[in-house]
């Protein structure tokens, strides 16, 4: 069912992206995400475009693999384009009955087109190489500050990293009871709204009481094994940067600052 | 380490109430599960507790690793008395516990990340824990397995990943908590093989609850409980022989056993007590001219 | 008539780099009236093959016939195919969601289109046929012992008339008491409706007690389908299989290999005990 998602889905394979710290990639896909707003001009397009086309080179992850994740958003990105094509007031280029084109229009499009498909791969080449474990550690590290204000940041990464590990054991057992159901006649296939809402209870109560009874076990288990939150707890895989992450965190300082410099100047 | 006057477990006259609450969340009543427990158990041994579903095995289980506190009566681990805050976290440290369901307590996405749980939470330092976890997971024939997600492991597997992760808290006593009712015969015997292997070279405790009855044959000392109490207490012979008692407290004993049972009943002179197939061959025929040709491996059950 | 199994074979992620076949060419007839044991270690392919049967796999290749109709075929009634071959899945008292016993029961009934009155009267008959108190028909299934919701789960595929009933594991996770209960309710339900009954298990033991035939399953493929007897004589085969013989018949072959001439095709308690009591002469006792 969930199988043709495969847009940020982690790609095991050995790459300098994939051995980088977890934080400078997460600090990286962020510094990224704010220079595509930055730059306005088409230099600055390219820039930014080339940059994640050297990323993805690094990465290693085939581009096929990449661009075949790209299609389950490519509705939104036509739906976009669409509107700022339609939409954009300015000077008409090319009209066919209600629809006109622009020029501002057009290149409203274009660049909007452009921003959000790099946004998106920019932010998936984080996921692909980085497993979910990496960056729950990576955002409590990164967090940690917000802890003075009484965020509860290990809390947080603790409760992520467990969600992560009981996505397919619920998937599973959600199988497993929808099977179950169908096997004393329950029909799932229901074209009828109210029909397939009451359809879910036999498959939706089920599940929660199974979720509650799992929750309360791993809480237990954890408690027996001397869990008692973030206090006093070591880590077995600290984050330590070396220098290839000092080289990213330089690397990445320069493209921004020369996104910033486009802007100013072309 | 072992403390040669230390028991490693001592239970004195041990009540736990469980309370009912209504709808509202009020008192309605209390359900007696333990109704005066007293036992005893020595550093490294591996005892078993057997009982049906309901007789309060898996609560006096939650007792020894303080997750339960006692209504009545005490309970020490290692000297230690559960009843007393302070000594809590090293309780727990000291009295690893293994559940039933091998899915609901692997916590990491990584193996031997789940293993190095523990230590993290009891502070171990970084290099220490990679010592630990990689000593662990060989105890119990996991290491190879080190980077997998505990998704593709079997139940066995997963159960051993769920030892290693205790052992690597460096207990004195492990307690077992039906870790083998989910599993397939395979599965069974890794788990117990694990476990058997654990109290014979680290000298760890080990209070295995089960009720396959196989399980429990090596063990030193046997504890049966019905009803909230210990009904039955002795060395597996001792509790096997007692074929009629066993069925009145919902168990099975091996099937040697009960076949001996038969044949005694039936009239043949022999021994009261098999527990191997190995005994009654020799009950029957007399014991074989090479002696010992027929020690098997540990995790061999007749 | 019963079932026909053609040549199926069933691949996982198919067209995949993951693709596992489960099901590797299997033909085999299932009649009415017979007590089945499908024996398999995990991944064997035995729970795989089980839920072809009643249509919740679609096979991959080959042809599966319910009294002689194909179950892929067009104009196949494929929720009949449900309501004939019962399957009650491994630990099914986790599919229990009703407020009360009985209503959780009607519920495969009432899917079948029954009445209110005919679905309530079929539950009762199940009910009763896994001995279930009637002090517990209006308790919430979440209150009862294990062994009660179990049996409570078993009455709900039982309450659609199942003709073929299937039960994957239904003794997983009981203690003695609740394994012999279980599968004492199987084998007289087996005896009272003359229906066919296929018992997934690993457990030598409990199948060796009731059945009339067993399949085993190991990579996929059935290896052995002969009467228990007659698989338990390739205890070394069965044991390369992660399997083993029932603990009596390991008992009886050593017996015989210490030169005490016993039949070894023996899988009970009882008759262990009769077949060295017919052979005391020969004893030193």
């Amino acid at each position: 069912m969930f199988d043709s998602i495969t847009l940020g889905q982690y790609y095991q394979t050995d790459s300098v992206l994939h051995r980088l710290d977890p934080r400078v990639k997460l600090v990286g896909t962020f510094t990224y995400l704010i220079s595509l707003f930055v730059v306005k001009s088409f230099w600055g397009y390219l820039l930014a475009a080339m940059f994640l086309f050297v990323m993805i080179k690094l990465s290693n992850v085939p581009f096929r693999y990449i661009v075949r994740g790209m299609k389950t958003i490519l509705f939104l990105l036509l739906i976009t384009v669409c509107f700022n094509l339609f939409l954009t007031p300015g000077e008409v280029i090319w009209q066919f009955s209600i629809f006109k084109i622009t020029r501002e229009g057009l290149s409203f499009a274009i660049k909007m087109a452009l921003r959000l498909s790099l946004l998106i791969l920019g932010s998936s080449i984080m996921t692909l190489t980085t497993t979910p474990t990496q960056l729950t550690d990576a955002l409590e590290t990164l967090m940690k500050p917000l802890r003075k204000v009484h965020v509860p940041v290990h809390e947080i990464a603790m409760m992520m990293s467990i969600a992560l590990r009981f996505i397919p054991i619920l998937m599973e057992e959600t199988d497993k009871i929808m099977k179950a159901q169908i096997a004393r006649g329950a029909d799932f296939e229901s074209k009828n709204i109210v029909k397939k809402i009451k359809s879910l209870v036999p498959l939706l109560v089920p599940l929660f009481i199974s979720a509650f009874r799992r929750a309360n076990d791993l809480a237990m288990a954890m408690e027996a094994r001397c869990y008692r939150g973030g206090e006093g707890r070591t880590k077995m895989k600290p984050l330590v940067y070396c220098a290839k992450d000092r080289v990213a965190y330089f690397i990445l300082l320069a493209f921004f600052v020369v996104c910033i410099l486009t802007r100013i100047f072309l | 380490m072992l403390n040669r006057f230390t028991p490693m477990i001592k239970i004195q006259k041990l009540i736990h109430d469980y309370i009912k609450r209504d709808d509202e969340g009020n008192v309605a009543g209390t359900v007696r599960a333990i109704g005066g427990v007293d036992l005893h158990v020595e550093p490294g041994r591996f005892i078993a507790i057997l009982g049906h579903n309901g007789s309060g095995k898996s609560t006096l289980a939650k007792h020894l690793n303080a997750l339960l506190f006692p209504t009545e009566g005490t309970v020490w681990v290692d000297g230690m008395s559960t009843s007393d805050g302070k000594n809590l976290w090293e309780i727990r440290r000291e009295a690893g516990m293994v559940f039933q369901n091998p899915d609901n307590q692997i916590i990491a996405q990584v193996v031997e990340e789940d293993v190095g749980f523990g230590p993290e939470n009891i502070g171990v330092p970084t290099e220490e824990i990679w010592t630990r976890v990689e000593e662990s997971l060989k105890a119990v024939g996991m290491l190879e397995h080190r980077k997998k997600s505990p998704n593709r492991l079997s139940g066995g597997q997963k159960q051993r990943v769920s030892i290693a992760g205790v052992i690597a808290m460096e207990p004195k006593c492990i307690i077992l908590d039906e870790p083998t009712a989910m599993l397939d015969p395979n599965g069974r015997k890794e788990v117990i093989k694990a476990a058997k292997k654990l109290n014979r070279e680290k000298g760890i405790t080990v209070i295995l609850i089960t009720h396959y009855m196989e399980e429990a044959v090596d063990a030193d000392m046997i504890f049966v409980m019905d009803k909230g109490v210990v009904a039955m207490q002795g060395t597996p012979r001792e509790i096997f022989c007692q074929v009629e008692r066993m069925k009145e407290l919902q168990l099975d004993v091996p099937q040697v056993t009960l076949l001996g049972h038969e044949l005694r009943k039936a009239g043949l002179a022999i021994p009261d007590c098999i527990l191997t197939k190995e005994e009654l061959a020799d009950a029957l025929l007399g014991a074989p001219e090479a002696a010992g040709e027929k020690e098997e491996a540990d995790g061999d059950q007749s | 008539m019963g079932i026909k199994v053609d040549d199926i074979c069933f691949l996982y992620e198919r067209g995949t780099a993951m693709q596992v076949r489960a099901l590797d060419h299997i033909s085999v007839e299932i009649p009415d009236d017979q007590f089945i044991g499908l024996i398999g270690h995990t991944g064997s392919g035995k729970s795989t093959f089980v839920q072809t049967l009643n249509g919740l796999l679609k096979v991959t290749s080959g042809h599966i016939y319910y009294n002689g109709e194909d179950i892929d075929g067009e104009k196949f009634d494929r929720k009949k195919l449900r309501s004939d071959v019962g399957l009650v899945f491994q630990y099914p008292e986790h599919q229990l969601f009703e407020v009360d016993v009985i209503t959780d029961v009607c519920f495969g009934p009432k899917n079948l289109g029954l009445s209110e009155s005919e679905a309530r009267s079929r539950a009762i008959e199940a009910l009763e046929s896994v001995k279930m108190s009637k002090s517990l028909y209006k308790a919430s299934p979440f209150d009862l012992s294990g062994g009660e919701k179990r049996r409570a789960a078993i009455a709900g595929v039982l309450a659609m008339r199942p003709k073929i009933l299937i039960l994957d594991e239904p003794t997983a996770g009981l203690d003695p008491r609740g394994r012999d209960e279980i599968l004492g309710l199987i084998a007289e339900m087996k005896k009272e409706r003359n229906m066919t009954i296929i018992l997934v298990s690993h457990s030598m033991d409990d199948v060796a007690r009731y059945v009339d035939r067993i399949m085993v399953m190991g990579g996929g493929k059935i290896l052995y389908d002969d009467e228990p007897v007659k698989v338990f004589r390739h205890v070394k085969e069965l044991e390369d299989l992660g399997l083993a013989a029932p603990q009596i018949t390991y008992v009886m072959k050593l017996l015989k290999e210490r030169g005490l001439d016993v039949n070894t095709d023996v899988l009970r308690v009882k008759e262990a005990a009769a077949e060295i009591l017919a052979h005391r002469r020969e004893l030193h006792v």
